[in-house]
């Protein structure tokens, strides 16, 4: 063989076993789950084959589910919101601080290696019954018993901005260091205040960072079932939690096919009207 | 607003990402029967429990051997794939990019019932094969980007000069390329790790009954009522993802000052 024949060769086969893994782990299997969401489960033996719009229909028009749909889209924009709040002004302290950089991004980032989980239940040790806050307020003598904090709407967005800000911070941190400093410089020597720069010249080119954030916020918000399970009540039920109690609990399968399908159009729409305007590559770069 | 003014509202925020590790690896000390506040002395009597709580260590033996394994399966295909892609024109570059990090475009719980559904279809139902299969592909598009953007920085002119001198490729590669692909290898395996040690959305999909990993372990006992064992796991889960890569990262620079690099 030629070495140019062997030289085009060799990217694919170190490709290969990655590319394989992929299709067989993940594309295949997605194309598997179109077929079995239009089977349907049969009460005893194995699940009916063929061609039954009967679980999209119940996907689509069923109240309960839209509504599940509705309320996690709404949280997940919630969440999205306050990550966006809470780590803008944290990101662009860390790219202006005068300090190690570095450091101070690696710390703020240092909560994304401890366990998901962990960090989820943690709230419980503050915002329980017999937690650090309803103690303190006890002690200090402004209740006299606990107060029901805990297992509602905004311990599952709480416990989601928690989980999730390291990724807005990182992603905006990504685009304001990108910034040349001297264009607010330029802004105020001629006549803008700080503020005004900040609002007509950073913040202007800051958004990309901001909008891959908040993509992933968003995207890996609507997608949890754990945090509602563990911070939420019975009432706080996600759309990923339908998909669990259809596969897990109700084994139907071709319903929890469905399902899952739809929760993957609705957020891979959002993906990809994003992509559309602002491209794949600045979420790359954040996470890179 | 002033500099002053968001100084003291990102201390705020370090507080708040902060907060609920501190509260979590203090009550993990708690001598208080309940666990609860207020703290009434130090006791390692929770560790002790840990240790001999059979179900916890059955758990961390599934997480570590799973979180090796996996470690070990996607780092292979993830370097082997970054390399292609950094070190080589391969047409279509782009398409092939967006495939092989899919998996972090899809979301988890999609993924999972995928994979569950298409591998039961084929005989393999839930088991440790399974477990295995989906932390591999949910960890591979990590290990390559985070390979990618090391490699990127690795000269290619040593690799010639090593080729030139008349060694093999193989033999340039084991001897020239792998040794400064180490670190990149390195970060890869750590991150496989620690993503895999710390799943559960997946897992809990995944795994068969009676097998649990640390995490579906702890999701399991959170069911009961909140125990001071568990934020004695849960101190421990924050010294194995945390000071894990901080000490590989320590020793990476250690090696690196050596070699006066």
């Amino acid at each position: 063989m030629s070495v140019e024949a062997r030289e085009k060769r060799q990217p694919w086969i170190l490709l290969s076993p990655a590319l394989m893994a992929v299709t067989l782990l993940l594309l295949v299997p997605l194309a598997f789950i179109v077929v079995y969401s239009f089977w349907l489960r049969s009460a005893v033996g194995p699940d009916i084959q063929g061609f039954h719009p009967d679980n999209w229909q119940r996907a689509l028009t069923d109240p309960f589910y839209r509504y599940i749909l509705l309320n996690t889209l709404k949280i997940a924009a919630i969440t999205t919101f306050f990550c966006a709040l809470v780590g803008y002004p944290a990101a662009y302290f860390i790219t202006r601080s005068s300090g190690n950089k570095l450091i101070l991004l690696l710390l703020l980032m240092l909560p994304f290696w401890i366990s998901y989980i962990i960090r989820t239940m943690s709230w419980i040790n503050i915002l329980g019954s017999s937690g650090a806050l309803n103690t303190l307020l006890i002690s200090t003598g402004i209740t006299s018993s606990p107060i029901q904090m805990l297992y509602n709407e905004a311990t599952v967005i709480l416990g989601l901005v928690h989980f999730l800000l390291p990724f807005m911070v990182l992603n905006i941190y990504v685009s304001l260091d990108g910034i040349d400093t001297n264009l607010e410089d330029a802004a105020t020597s001629l006549g803008a205040t700080r503020w005004q720069a900040f609002l007509q010249v950073t913040l202007p080119l800051s958004l990309p960072g901001l909008a891959a954030g908040g993509l992933l916020c968003f995207v890996l918000g609507a997608g949890t079932y754990i945090t509602p399970l563990i911070l939420g009540g019975p009432r706080d039920a996600m759309f990923a939690n339908l998909v669990f109690e259809a596969i897990i609990t109700q084994l139907n399968w071709p319903m929890g096919s469905a399902l899952s399908l739809l929760l993957l159009l609705v957020l891979g729409a959002l993906v990809a009207i994003y992509n559309r305007f602002l491209g794949m590559s600045q979420l790359t770069k954040g996470l890179g | 607003m002033g500099w002053a003014a968001i100084r003291a509202y990102t201390i705020l925020v370090y507080m708040f990402m902060f907060l609920p590790v501190v509260v979590v690896v203090l009550l993990s000390f708690n001598q208080n029967q309940f666990g609860s506040f207020p703290m009434t002395g130090v006791s390692l009597r929770w560790f002790e429990a840990l240790w001999n709580n059979d179900a916890v260590m059955r758990a961390f033996r599934t997480s570590l051997v799973l979180g090796l394994l996996t470690a070990l399966i996607s780092t292979t295909l993830g370097v082997l794939a970054s390399l292609a892609l950094v070190r080589y024109a391969v047409p279509g570059k782009n398409l092939i990019t967006t495939i092989l990090i899919a998996p972090i475009l899809v979301p988890e719980v999609v993924l999972a019932v995928a994979l569950l559904l298409f591998l039961n279809w084929l005989g393999i139902g839930k088991s440790f094969a399974l477990l295995l299969a989906g932390h591999v592909i949910f960890t591979l598009p990590f290990v390559i980007l985070v390979v990618q953007a090391r490699l990127v920085s690795i000269r290619r002119d040593v690799e010639e000069a090593a080729l030139s001198l008349g060694a093999s490729p193989i033999q340039t590669f084991f001897s020239i390329t792998l040794p400064l692909l180490m670190p990149a290898v390195a970060a890869g395996a750590l991150f496989a790790f620690t993503i895999s040690f710390d799943d559960i959305t997946g897992t809990l999909f995944w795994k068969p009954g009676g097998v649990e990993t640390v995490p579906t372990q702890i999701f399991s006992m959170l069911r009961n009522s909140i125990s001071p064992e568990i934020n004695a796991l849960g101190t421990v889960m924050i010294v194995i993802t945390v000071g894990l890569p901080l000490l590989g990262a320590a020793i990476a620079r250690q090696i690196s000052i050596k070699r006066g690099m």
